[in-house]
């Protein structure tokens, strides 16, 4: 059964140079305890998708339907109950946190906002248990953010998130702040806490490798759009789109033997402001013809089930 | 005599002292970069690879920074010098030579900065002059060290922009005009300027998206080879490394605790730390549940141990490594291991 | 520990300070940064001093500051009278003791008025921004139109002379200072990420400007507030001395500077004295604001 489900989302903003076009006409789905990695360059909208998911920012169109509720419609008040269950682990463990609160002052906010410990014995008590769910040391509860390190400030941040007992995490770009070491550690204990507690993830992030441990299905997003959508083998095995196949080729390989041909794009991520009905990526595409400049080609399923890519070039290779 | 390595480092230490704590950030560090190799120094957060490169460089505000021993050696002249160390508050007389030698030697960097050894950093947004025009950013180091008339340093600005892959029509843009990836080849154009000796890349891709990086080594591969310059790489990144350098060293904790060329480090891995980096990492061609990471932290540099700085976190641990600091050890030609139990070359 | 001990860390060691990781908040560790800074402390203390001599003034002052005695006119300074005297015979000394009621305490009731009233201003505008912003920053703007001085004059016509008249009249005058401070710190902080992560929680308006926006604003707040007594304090004087607001008998320190300016070439001690203490209290709270900057420099942090 899907938890979310969103349909031909869009998030558009108007700046002084024209409608900036962050997220346009995304549609995918997420099944529960599932998740879902979304890749993709800065830029892309990735970001701005996670952001309008959970209503911090508000849908231009589309709709969102959150265990079978429409959600971008309602009002702040109805969706009040539903924020409980989709909560966000913020991408800069050195901003994401109030340099004047304690470790515990921080864990705790969520609960008293919600109220839901009823005495300051119950509270502190949620607030240890939620520690040692993450691999925070109990010692830990009076210091100060600035006295920790990346991955320990993290781990505040994920405790924060489950405080209130989600369904759903929006997890942006969680270890791309962190040293190679640490990010392991924390990958590990997001995906251990997915399987104890039945969580689901949208796991937003530009590291490619990252993403490949995580997730069950990938979406790769180009200027606010989908342009490939597919389990996770499924894209490292047989990619399709020319933008997901440069991206995978870009990634340093950090091994001597194995060494990946590196497709390099030419010129630069054209502008999300009033973007040219045609394909976005044309200009920097090796394969680009007439017809990729002139048309926009829509995400179309290829001749894998479950696998689709938003591609005239990948649908002429299709036909025989 | 040092023949013709452009840099030569030696039992380098460095601590940043405050009214609190001394930091140990850079303990015993010796290597060497000879003309046209590109060298990569890898290391995670708090590590010292950016005190390095800063020392090497004499940007390390001397304040709170302190040079306690060691010697730097560019192209032959030495640039450290610890003689007058003022033992006192009022130990007057050490103050006053300490001062003399130290704006003697700020005089010869002055000469060699942007001429000899150049420094590019990692964050291409702040790295360059807002007001000014990218192009006069090029002539500015052109003209400090080259007695060439204004037209010429304009031409040579000009082609350093086609170098690296910018129009020279450009010339006369401010640089939020430009992209991240643009901002830092212009960084590259400025470093370049002059034809250095010796470039320190202080993690210049880091910030950079990753199809845009790949752009980017690639040039900056290119430059080095057509150019002959050699470069210190810094960086977290042993995919970067495997691209683009020949030799690397992995510094933990202010030390090197494993050096040698790229075969050694990535084929024949010794060091327990060197192993539990790559080990961390998400691996692309396989299929792994859950990945290895190294348990624990980096030792806090105000508090280091006497004994190994790896002790704590490692899998291979034992108590010969609490006996005292572990000393490099060769276990091959040029490799080099910081650790009791590398064995030494023809040693069973 | 060390991997290499030098003589620094020997005398750390010894003096007991050498601290590894101290457990501290970002207010605690201002705090000791401030209190090593020498010049704010002097600042401080001064600026205690005064307002000691101001409460306790009947106790230090040798005559009542009203008292006029026609035999000692204009003496010099001497030990009996040791700003020497005025043209009235008045004793200048008392009167410059007293005097430390009026412009200091003005000076630090008039910001922290308009904190509260232009600092609510200016926090409400930066939250919510848009229509609200817009709204309360032309109302601002129409205020600032008025140069202040020529506000606070026209204020005290209006009020009258006095001392809570001058308190509202100089309040008034710097609530659009305040609320553009307040504004600028409050929208600095807003930008910051763990704004959002409170309101993606689901944290009220109200809570997230009290826990989160003010407390972290506070410190360029305060900077700017210590800035303003100093302001403010020459401007009750400058009010006074022009004969705005507080008038003879008062002794207020502007309005013993005014006394003295016909007499500045046979008396100059008149002109002298008062004009001395207000330098130094100026002086004083000036070097205290400036340890403050330095001690809340958000780049310290």
């Amino acid at each position: 059964m899907a938890l979310l489900e969103v349909k031909n989302l869009k998030k558009h903003f108007d700046t002084p140079s024209g409608r900036l076009h962050a997220v346009d006409d995304v549609t995918f789905s997420i099944e529960k305890g599932k998740t879902l990695g979304v890749v993709g360059e800065s830029g892309c909208g990735k970001s701005t998708l996670g952001k309008t998911l959970i209503r911090m920012e508000e849908a231009t169109d589309g709709e969102v339907f959150f265990d079978g509720k429409e959600i971008t419609g309602i009002t702040a008040r109805e969706y009040k109950p539903i924020r409980m269950r989709m909560q966000m682990i913020f991408q800069d463990p050195y901003s994401s946190l109030d340099p004047r609160m304690s470790v515990s002052a921080l864990i705790a906010e969520p609960i008293k906002t919600y109220r839901l410990a009823k005495s300051k014995k119950e509270l502190d008590d949620m607030v240890f248990e939620l520690m040692d769910t993450v691999g925070l040391a109990r010692r830990l509860a009076g210091v100060y953010p600035h006295e920790l390190d990346g991955g320990r400030r993290q781990r505040i941040g994920i405790a924060r998130a489950l405080s209130l007992n989600p369904e759903f995490i929006v997890c942006d770009e969680p270890v791309s702040a962190l040293d190679v070491s640490i990010q392991a550690q924390i990958l590990n204990l997001l995906m251990d806490l997915q399987q104890d507690k039945g969580l689901t993830y949208i796991f937003i992030t530009h590291d490619m490798s990252v993403v490949k441990h995580i997730s069950d299905e990938i979406c790769v997003m180009y200027l606010g759009q989908v342009v490939e959508f597919c389990k996770v083998s499924e894209l490292f095995r047989n990619t399709l789109h020319p933008y997901s196949m440069a991206l995978l080729s870009a990634i340093p390989t950090p091994s001597l033997r194995n060494r990946r041909k590196q497709i390099l794009l030419q010129g630069e991520i054209a502008s999300p402001i009033n973007p040219k009905k045609c394909c976005r990526f044309a200009k920097r595409c090796p394969h680009a013809t007439e017809q990729c400049h002139e048309n926009e080609p829509s995400l179309k399923e290829s001749s894998v089930k479950g696998h689709f890519v938003k591609c005239f070039y990948t649908e002429q290779l299709k036909q025989p | 005599m040092s023949g013709n390595k452009i840099l030569e480092v030696r039992d380098l230490v460095v601590h940043y002292e405050t009214d609190e704590a001394v930091t140990e950030a850079v303990n015993n560090v010796s290597f060497d970069v000879v003309p046209g190799e590109i060298l990569g120094i890898v290391g995670e957060t708090g590590a010292g690879k950016t005190t390095i490169g800063l020392s090497i460089m004499g940007l390390l505000p001397k304040p709170p920074s302190h040079v306690i021993q060691g010697s730097i050696r560019i192209n032959g002249k030495e640039f450290i010098d610890t003689r007058y160390e003022p033992k006192s508050f009022f130990n007057l007389a050490a103050k006053r030579m300490r001062k003399k030698t130290d704006r003697h030697i700020e005089k010869v960097y002055r000469t060699i900065r942007g001429k000899t050894i150049t420094m590019m950093f990692q964050d291409p947004m702040t790295a360059l002059n807002p007001v000014m025009y990218v192009g006069d950013q090029i002539v500015e180091v052109i003209k400090i060290h080259e007695n060439v008339s204004a037209a010429e340093a304009h031409k040579r600005a000009c082609d350093m922009l086609e170098m690296v892959g910018i129009s020279a029509s450009r010339f006369k843009e401010y640089p939020h005009q430009f992209s991240g990836g643009m901002k830092q080849r212009v960084v590259i154009a400025i470093a370049l300027a002059c034809r250095p000796d010796l470039i320190i890349a202080d993690e210049p891709t880091t910030a950079l998206d990753v199809t845009i990086q790949a752009q980017v080594l690639k040039m900056m591969k290119e430059l080095q080879e057509s150019l002959g310059t050699a470069m210190m790489f810094i960086t977290h990144d042993f995919g970067v490394v495997a691209e683009i350098c020949s030799k690397c060293m992995v510094v933990y904790a202010g030390e090197i605790v494993e050096s040698g060329t790229l075969e050694h480090i990535f084929e024949n891995t010794r060091h327990p730390y060197t192993k539990g980096l790559f080990n961390s990492l998400p691996n692309l061609d396989e299929d792994a549940d859950r990945l290895k990471p190294i348990l624990g932290l980096m030792p806090n540099p105000m508090d280091l141990p006497g004994y190994c700085s790896f002790y704590d976190r490692c899998e291979e641990r034992c108590d010969r490594c609490k006996e005292k600091n572990p000393k490099l050890i060769e276990v091959e030609p040029g490799h080099l291991v910081r650790c009791v139990h590398a064995k030494a070359m023809g040693v069973e | 520990m060390a991997k290499m001990m030098t003589p620094a860390m020997e005398r750390l060691h010894k003096k007991k300070r050498y601290n590894v990781t101290g457990v501290s908040s970002p207010g605690r560790e201002a705090w000791k940064r401030l209190a090593r800074n020498k010049t704010a402390i002097a600042g401080l203390v001064i600026v205690v001093f005064l307002l000691l001599v101001g409460l306790f003034a009947p106790f230090i002052a040798p005559y009542d500051y009203q008292v006029q005695d026609y035999t000692k006119m204009l003496q010099s300074p001497s030990a009996e009278h040791l700003f020497g005297t005025d043209n009235l015979g008045r004793d200048i000394f008392s009167r410059c003791v007293y005097g430390a009621r009026y412009s200091l305490p003005i000076g630090i009731v008039c910001v922290i008025l308009g904190l509260v009233v232009g600092g609510g201003l200016g926090v409400i505008a930066a939250y919510f921004g848009g229509k609200t912003d817009n709204i309360i920053m032309r109302f601002i703007d129409i205020i600032q139109a008025i140069p202040s001085t020529l506000l606070c004059i026209a204020l005290v016509a209006i009020l009258g002379n006095g001392v809570i008249q001058m308190i509202i009249a100089i309040a008034a005058g710097s609530i659009q200072g305040m609320t553009k401070t307040c504004r600028a710190a409050i929208f600095m902080v807003k930008s910051n990420e763990y704004v959002e992560s409170s309101k993606s929680i689901g944290v009220s308006n109200l809570m997230i400007m009290l826990r989160h926006l003010v407390p972290n604003a506070v410190g360029i707040i305060v900077i700017n507030a210590a800035n303003a007594v100093s302001a403010n304090i020459l401007t009750v004087s400058s009010l006074s001395y022009i004969g705005v607001g507080l008038v003879s008998p008062t002794p207020e320190w502007g309005a013993i500077l005014s006394e003295g300016k016909a007499y500045i070439s046979a008396a100059p001690h008149m002109v002298l004295f008062p004009g001395l203490v207000i330098a130094v209290t100026v002086l004083a709270f000036n070097l205290f604001g400036n340890g403050l900057r330095d001690a809340l420099d958000p780049r310290l942090k």
